[in-house]
């Protein structure tokens, strides 16, 4: 039943994801030469969307959850790394997949590419692990816990904040 | 339905914000799709005949980032992003067989060997980058900044600092 939930799940975020046109090379590389927010305003409406669903059900008891654990090291160093790499084959994981199916099959190599940085991670894991993730490592923390605040104020934030960035998107044409 | 062009990536996004609530609902999973990579490689190099199976990465988690953790919900979910995108662009008229990216082209050439070369090192800085940060855009982006989790709110923001400083370099000059 798992894997039926993932297959529809995953067909449907296929949909949408085409549908936005968040899958295309030119939506991801616009985005980050700064002259197509598409992908940015896709995202930051499922995740306003999302946070208000996942922390209703949490307020509700119906699911439990806890963030990823915070590592400066691994999510700085990490991050960086996937931003160059994703500037330079202007697809990201999840993407790649989507863009292979609208047809794009030059997406066959950046594929192959993230296939073979899967193996490379696989010998660099323990030295990742001894020298990178002790860097500034704090554990499950959200927003909310940090500030002290209640997680519908971050939300309330996220939302408003969302809301100003699209408008000032739509006003510079981006 | 009808709505403007541009109106889509809002509605597509809330339509993707719901999914990820009703998949955490009923199947109890967030999204994520890039530790699919290092296990689909796992089996690649078995297939090669190499042995690596008491490499450290392969052990851990009773060996949840090799083949052996195939067929799993992230697995079909990868799977299934394919499958929906190709089912929307063949109804909606936009599935275009293209062997390079029109902006890419633009500014390296038409050259296959330069795209292959490129893709080969930024892919592999792309999925070690991912695997060390602990998730890629859907992974850390959407599932975790949803959880308004301050690692993957870091994260995200290092995948746009990275981006925007080597689309600078790479696309500098060139027209838009």
């Amino acid at each position: 039943m798992t894997l039926i939930f993932g297959l529809i799940t995953g067909t449907l975020f296929g949909v949408f994801l085409q549908q936005a046109e968040a899958i295309r090379f030119e939506r991801q590389v616009g985005a980050m030469r700064l002259v197509d927010m598409t992908i940015v305003k896709y995202m930051l409406t499922t995740i306003v969307v999302g946070s208000i669903g996942i922390y209703l059900l949490r307020d509700l008891g119906m699911v439990e959850f806890a963030p990823r654990a915070l590592s400066l090291g691994l999510q700085v160093v990490g991050g960086l790394l996937f931003g160059i790499g994703w500037a330079i084959i202007g697809y990201c994981p999840g993407t790649s997949i989507g863009a292979l199916g609208e047809g794009r099959v030059g997406v066959i190599w950046p594929i192959l590419g993230m296939l073979l940085g899967g193996i490379i991670f696989a010998f660099l894991y323990p030295a990742v692990q001894t020298y990178i993730a002790p860097i500034g490592a704090f554990g499950r923390l959200s927003v909310a816990d940090v500030l002290g605040v209640s997680h519908w104020v971050v939300i309330g934030f996220l939302a408003v904040a969302a809301v100003a960035l699209f408008r000032f998107f739509e006003k510079k044409g981006l | 339905m009808k709505f403007e062009a541009h109106h889509k990536p809002y509605v597509f996004g809330a339509l993707s914000g719901v999914l990820l609530t009703l998949s955490v609902a009923i199947a109890g999973q967030f999204f994520g799709t890039s530790t699919t990579f290092p296990r689909a490689a796992s089996g690649l190099v078995q297939l090669l005949g190499v042995d690596m199976s008491q490499i450290e990465f392969y052990t851990v988690g009773n060996g949840s980032n090799t083949l052996a953790s195939f067929p799993n919900w992230q697995l079909l979910f990868v799977i299934g992003i394919g499958v929906g995108a190709f089912i929307s662009a063949k109804l909606s008229g936009t599935f275009q067989v293209e062997k390079l990216p029109p902006m890419w082209v633009h500014r390296f050439g038409d050259s296959t060997r330069t795209r292959v070369l490129f893709s080969l090192v930024g892919g592999s800085l792309a999925m070690i980058g991912a695997r060390m940060a602990g998730g890629c855009p859907s992974g850390h982006g959407v599932s975790g900044v949803s959880q308004l989790g301050l690692s993957s709110l870091l994260a995200l923001a290092m995948f746009f600092v990275g981006g925007i400083v080597t689309a600078r370099v790479l696309y500098k000059g060139g027209a838009a």
